[in-house]
């Protein structure tokens, strides 16, 4: 059977990892190839490195990091933030990353997800969707939940996967470093519109939120930051539990 | 020397890491000139299309070598497509035959969620040098759409993984293996999985 994954993911800003909350007020977190060995030896199933400075300097660390990484650590990198074309995309494979995720330039232009997808597979593009609740909904936000694309978040899930994204990574905005859980309701609904995996992302705090998001969230895998940077909980710690609530875990 | 197939696959980066960080000297072989008597081992790896894949191959020179390399049945690894292009064909690109090595043909996964991503566990069904030291329904990590359902080379499976149905995650004739896993992206397992290959098969 196939395993839930559990993914650290380590925002890159010119060298180190940084976790925000809210997207704002952002804390050092260590060295990100040292936090990436740590996670690897714990179990990690997958790790995901964001360039969250978004200029050429922080993209450099970020080419760094997936290059040194992935000569150490053999399970998948998926690498994003900032990647605006296929020229960024081939760039961040070739240091070697196995995905890279595409937030604000597919809303941008989501042609692009059928070009990267056509390109380079469907199984290395990950559509990020950052959602915000707004009224009735969610929509999807752009420029690091800034601006309101206005679009429906399911319907622009829909469409990515339709376009040839691989996989969602699914952003709460709302709930994003508030440790109040995750927002069950957003990724129910987004898992069951769509064909691919979806990654659960924002707002765990406790053991119960993750299995949660497993459970009731449906979602395939749980991208986990400052939880796990901050030692509260552990890699195996979450997996002996979530294998206690019968979850399938490697 | 081992040489590895390069027709634009996206993970042959990780493949290539992976063995020289286990110590294995290897070549990229961007051409069929290149599959000469230097090489004692040749990988094939791959991600994406079956007949993009093919179309590559053949593109390129490769196509009539591997079938000479098969043939002579020289030591060869398949990697996820390259599994799949063993076989004689897939419902992906029906119009692209496949290296015909296996018989049966690759078939769309019939499950909710597909790709199918993910650690999934290979439940080994026949004892073989490649999985020496690795224990039974270990995890390795798995991203493809389609797979071998069809066993109708049934004694040549070496093991088995489930995801709406159960489909072929190993299989061998003589030194001819292929796994549709991703031995490069499967931690420590997957390490040893390809030192055992590079070494006893």
């Amino acid at each position: 059977m196939l395993a839930t994954r559990i993914i650290p993911c380590l925002d890159v800003d010119e060298g180190s990892v940084f976790k925000g909350i809210r997207f704002k007020n952002l804390i050092a977190a260590g060295n990100p190839v040292t936090l990436a060995q740590r996670y690897y030896e714990e179990g990690a199933d997958e790790l995901t490195f964001l360039d969250i400075g978004a200029s050429w300097k922080s993209r450099k660390t970020l080419i760094e990091v997936v290059e040194k990484v992935s000569r150490v650590i053999f399970i998948p990198l998926c690498a994003g933030g900032g990647v605006k074309s296929l020229s960024d995309i081939k760039e961040l494979l070739r240091a070697g990353a196995d995905k890279v995720s595409i937030c604000t330039a597919a809303l941008e232009n989501p042609f692009l997800l059928r070009e990267a997808s056509l390109a380079f597979g469907s199984q290395s593009i990950v559509l990020s969707i950052d959602a915000g609740r707004t009224g009735q909904g969610w929509h999807a936000f752009m420029k690091g939940g800034r601006i309101d694309s206005s679009l429906e978040a399911a319907d622009w899930a829909r469409k990515g996967v339709e376009l040839g994204a691989g996989e969602i990574l699914l952003n709460s905005i709302d709930r994003d470093g508030t440790k109040e859980g995750y927002d069950l309701e957003l990724l129910r609904t987004i898992s069951d519109k769509v064909s691919v995996p979806v990654i659960a992302s924002g707002g765990a705090g406790r053991l119960e939120d993750i299995y949660e998001a497993i459970n009731t969230g449906k979602a395939d895998a749980v991208l986990l930051a400052s939880l796990l940077h901050f030692g509260q909980l552990t890699i195996p710690k979450i997996k002996n539990y979530l294998k206690s609530k019968g979850v399938k875990v490697r | 020397m081992i040489g590895l197939i390069d027709y634009g696959a996206g993970n042959l980066n990780s493949v290539q890491r992976a063995f020289e960080t286990l110590g294995f000297k290897n070549r990229l072989i961007a051409n069929g000139k290149q599959v000469d008597d230097s090489l004692d081992k040749l990988v094939v790896p791959g991600v994406g299309a079956f007949g993009y894949a093919a179309g590559e191959l053949k593109r390129r020179g490769l196509w009539p070598a591997i079938k000479k390399w098969l043939k002579e049945n020289r030591p060869f690894l398949g990697i996820c497509l390259g599994l799949q292009l063993l076989f004689e064909g897939s419902e992906e690109s029906p119009a692209e035959p496949g290296l015909g090595f296996f018989r049966g043909k690759c078939h769309k996964l019939a499950s909710v969620k597909v790709p199918h991503t993910g650690w999934n566990e290979v439940e080994v069904s026949q004892r073989d040098y490649l999985f020496e030291g690795i224990k039974n329904r270990e995890y390795f990590y798995f991203v493809h759409s389609y797979a071998i359902l069809d066993k109708s080379d049934n004694d040549k499976v070496l093991a088995l993984t489930s995801y709406g149905g159960t489909f072929i995650s190993a299989i061998k004739q003589g030194n001819i293996y292929g796994v549709q896993f991703h031995p490069e992206k499967s931690g420590l397992a997957g390490l040893k999985l390809l030192s055992n290959w590079s070494l006893k098969c």
